[in-house]
């Protein structure tokens, strides 16, 4: 199935929550409501037509369409999760992606759904600080668990001075 | 080295002195703790397998720090890590060594920049003796290093400092 259907299906059957195909990509995704995601995760699985059971890939994007201001921090903008999903037994595959506010970047988790999205989305969470709700272990997955120095993939991260006596910068 | 150059007539009698006695004692067996980090610790195989031949200088893995004299820093120090190697260091007993073997391990290497998770250097945890650049070193380069701190055990003694 080509992503155009795949995307007029999800937009019979979820209305609103499936806001824009964008083909302009080498890779077409479909954008969605960050919030349903994993609702509409659940039906691409389970339905006949579309049965992706497998979670290739999931990331974390820092969009950095925000304003920077005068400490050179991103105020404003989104950050994004792509999901690149495949059916192994339909052999086709899909982009899905969420847009989801910096200050407070929420985003439905699909854990339920892919238990391989698991350990994607606290590193997704450990790098860019995305908060995937209902996740039944959200904490750091690579950077120590007592690390208070940011999300390190954010355009405008700032590494701390010290970590546990051990000076970080060059 | 004066320790079997000054013999008796008498077979069984070496007269030396103590300094001598214990640094080769010491640098003949510099057991190093097994421990390996990244690409450098491919290389520190290498240089214990036959072709370099590490265990020649007495060069004995250990897998407890409790029974290592020496421990190579090979590869990459993370932060997370720096704080287990630290803890590692200081269950090592006395007389302990340390080779820092490459870049990274030297002062953070690739990583110097941009690298939010490596401790820019090893020496900012624990004091480093010899530093073998390289990325990763030779095994030549490793050996080296460790004919380096051969040399600076040789030179030590107990009545001055430790260098």
């Amino acid at each position: 199935m080509k992503t155009e259907e795949i995307f007029q299906n999800l937009k019979d059957k979820f209305g609103d929550s499936v806001i824009e195909l964008n083909t302009s990509m080498i890779e077409p995704y479909i954008l969605v409501n960050p919030l349903e995601v994993d609702k509409i995760s659940l039906y691409l699985r389970d339905n006949e037509l579309l049965q992706f059971n497998n979670l290739m890939v999931l990331s974390g994007v820092d969009d950095a369409n925000g304003k920077k201001n005068a400490d050179d921090i991103i105020e404003g903008g989104t950050l994004s999760v792509y999901y690149h999903l495949e059916s192994t037994i339909l052999n086709h595959i899909v982009v899905l992606k969420v847009s989801t506010p910096r200050e407070n970047p929420e985003v439905a988790s699909v854990e339920p759904i892919w238990k391989s999205s698991d350990w994607h989305e606290r590193e997704a969470y450990d790098m860019f600080g995305i908060i995937f709700l209902n996740h039944p272990d959200l904490r750091r997955i690579l950077m120590p668990y007592d690390w208070e120095g940011g999300y390190p993939l954010r355009k405008d991260y700032k590494s701390p001075e010290f970590y546990q006596g051990m000076k970080v910068n060059y | 080295m004066g320790l079997l150059d000054k013999q008796f007539e008498d077979s069984n009698i070496v007269i030396t002195t103590l300094d001598d006695l214990l640094n080769w004692s010491r640098l003949s067996s510099v057991w190093q703790l097994h421990f390996g980090l990244a690409c450098c610790a491919i290389e520190m195989m290498a240089a214990s397998a036959s072709h370099y031949d590490f265990d020649r200088f007495g060069v004995i893995p250990r897998p407890s720090p409790r029974q290592a004299d020496i421990i190579i820093i090979s590869g990459t120090v993370t932060l997370k890590m720096g704080i287990r190697i630290k803890r590692l260091f200081e269950q090592m007993a006395n007389p302990k060594y340390i080779i820092s073997m490459g870049s990274c391990s030297n002062c953070g290497g690739p990583y110097w920049q941009h690298g939010y998770s490596v401790l820019k250097g090893i020496d900012r945890v624990i004091p480093v003796d010899v530093y073998v650049p390289g990325c990763p070193p030779r095994p030549e380069a490793l050996l080296e290093g460790l004919l380096k701190l051969r040399e600076k055990i040789r030179n030590e003694s107990l009545a001055k400092k430790k260098l």
